[in-house]
């Protein structure tokens, strides 16, 4: 039997405005994320990605359609489940990156958790683990002004799955860095959703979305197309099969 | 693709034998572009008629080895210091094809556009985890550094090459919107049937094209 998605998309519309001034900024998307998946949506400006995401997080609500997340329905929870929910189970990770200056890299990523209500000192814990995991031990005591644009993302990230939160929902997150840079953020977030995060990636950057399990092109508010995911090996495989 | 100069340049370590330079060209290569055994020989042939290399005895094993000349080592140092010729771009299918394309009776050249940009982005997400393997080759300092790190550089112009066909068909597209635009509304569909064509275009694609894509990667 498969996982549980971590992310259902169930006919989900959005209609901004009504009548001669009304918008549609989603028709009516499915889509489903499941553990260890990182999927990418792509599409030109306007045509719904950023929406998407939005109400997959929760921070804006659909016209008609549900958003399951790990199972409970967001666009039905209470105002307080809902932000429960947010807390514990859905990270964001955004272009500017959105940490507080005033606190470190480890207080930054403990603070969902203390926000939960688990106590300074099991979040620092957590928080630590997590950074160690990632491979960013020695930024924990680092300011957001003392760290690459690079690092700060790669903490967002942190931020974003720590504790047991398995869902990431990524805008652009590689918007504010050069290429190599971005390659970096990407290589972590490709690491988490292999050790078993579910991964939503908005980019319009085609080298980006590649280092996605699949690929989803929004047109329009509706999805026209979305690549599978293959074995690496069946590209070159009938060339190399003489081997 | 010079087979000539590839061999050349593996000529130039050290004296080698046929079979062994078809190994190493694509230990380097990763099998992008596969030689077969006939090919390095008929090449050798012709490297050899031009003085360029020179039989050398054989190996233990009775292979007849060849080494490079001096003459070959200048033409070597010569292939490295010119570039590449661009003065005849290769013939590509896909520029042909959105030419044709552009105006032609009963061709929907977005679904054109949408459908190439699938199999590229595809192609890309291969190459990016082939380009993931190599480099996890390279951190874990297994055997043969350098053949990992010229196959690295290899698959990474092939993402760089199908990055930049990605964002032309992208530039394609948003061009052809914005230049469609005011004829669309002179020729008078009103937007509501624009709209229930582009969508029934839209969902015939997105219902056929992974189909397709699958067969073709069997």
């Amino acid at each position: 039997m498969p996982d549980q998605p971590v992310l259902q998309l169930d006919k989900l519309v959005r209609t901004h405005g009504s009548g001669a001034t009304e918008v549609h900024a989603l028709r009516g998307i499915d889509l489903s994320v499941y553990p260890g998946e990182l999927v990418a949506v792509m599409g030109p400006s306007g045509s719904g990605k950023s929406t998407l995401l939005t109400l997959a997080g929760g921070l804006d609500s659909p016209s008609s359609g549900r958003v399951l997340v790990e199972g409970t329905d967001i666009t039905t929870a209470s105002r307080k489940e809902l932000a429960a929910l947010r807390r514990r189970s859905i990270g964001y990770v955004f272009q500017d990156y959105n940490l507080i200056p005033a606190l470190t890299a480890a207080e930054n990523v403990a603070l969902p958790r203390e926000l939960d209500g688990i106590s300074a000192r099991k979040a620092r814990v957590s928080a630590l683990a997590a950074l160690e995991e990632m491979g960013l031990g020695h930024l924990a005591d680092r300011f957001p002004d003392e760290m690459s644009g690079g690092q700060q993302q790669r903490v967002a990230i942190a931020r974003a799955l720590v504790g047991d939160r398995r869902l990431v929902l990524a805008d652009e997150p590689t918007g504010a860095l050069d290429s190599e840079t971005g390659e970096s953020v990407l290589a972590l977030l490709r690491s988490r959703c292999d050790a078993g995060a579910a991964g939503v990636l908005v980019t319009h950057e085609p080298r980006f979305a590649a280092w996605a399990d699949r690929v989803v092109f929004l047109r329009d508010g509706s999805v026209v197309d979305e690549t599978l995911r293959s074995g690496a090996d069946s590209l070159l495989s009938g060339q190399a099969a003489g081997q | 693709m010079s087979i000539r100069h590839g061999l050349l340049a593996l000529l130039e370590r050290g004296p080698r034998y046929g079979s062994q330079l078809r190994t190493e060209f694509e230990s380097r290569t990763g099998s992008t572009w596969p030689l077969n055994v006939g090919q390095v020989y008929t090449t050798l042939a012709r490297l050899e008629r031009d003085g360029l290399v020179a039989p050398d005895g054989e190996d233990p094993a009775g292979h007849t080895l060849y080494a490079i000349t001096d003459p070959g080592r200048a033409e070597l140092r010569q292939w490295y210091e010119r570039p590449v010729d661009r003065t005849n771009p290769p013939r590509d299918e896909l520029s042909i094809k959105l030419a044709m394309a552009v105006g032609a009776p009963g061709v929907d050249i977005r679904a054109v556009i949408q459908s190439q940009r699938h199999a590229t982005i595809k192609a890309m997400q291969d190459y990016t985890r082939l380009k993931a393997q190599a480099l996890a080759e390279i951190e874990s300092g297994r055997s043969g550094e350098r053949d990992d790190l010229a196959w690295l550089l290899v698959v990474e112009q092939l993402i760089f090459q199908t990055e930049a066909e990605a964002r032309w068909l992208d530039h394609c597209e948003s061009r052809l919107v914005r230049l469609a635009g005011p004829a669309d509304r002179g020729a008078e569909p009103t937007p509501s049937q624009a709209t229930t064509t582009a969508t029934a275009t839209a969902s015939a694609a997105a219902t056929d094209l992974p189909r397709r894509a699958r067969t073709r990667r069997g």
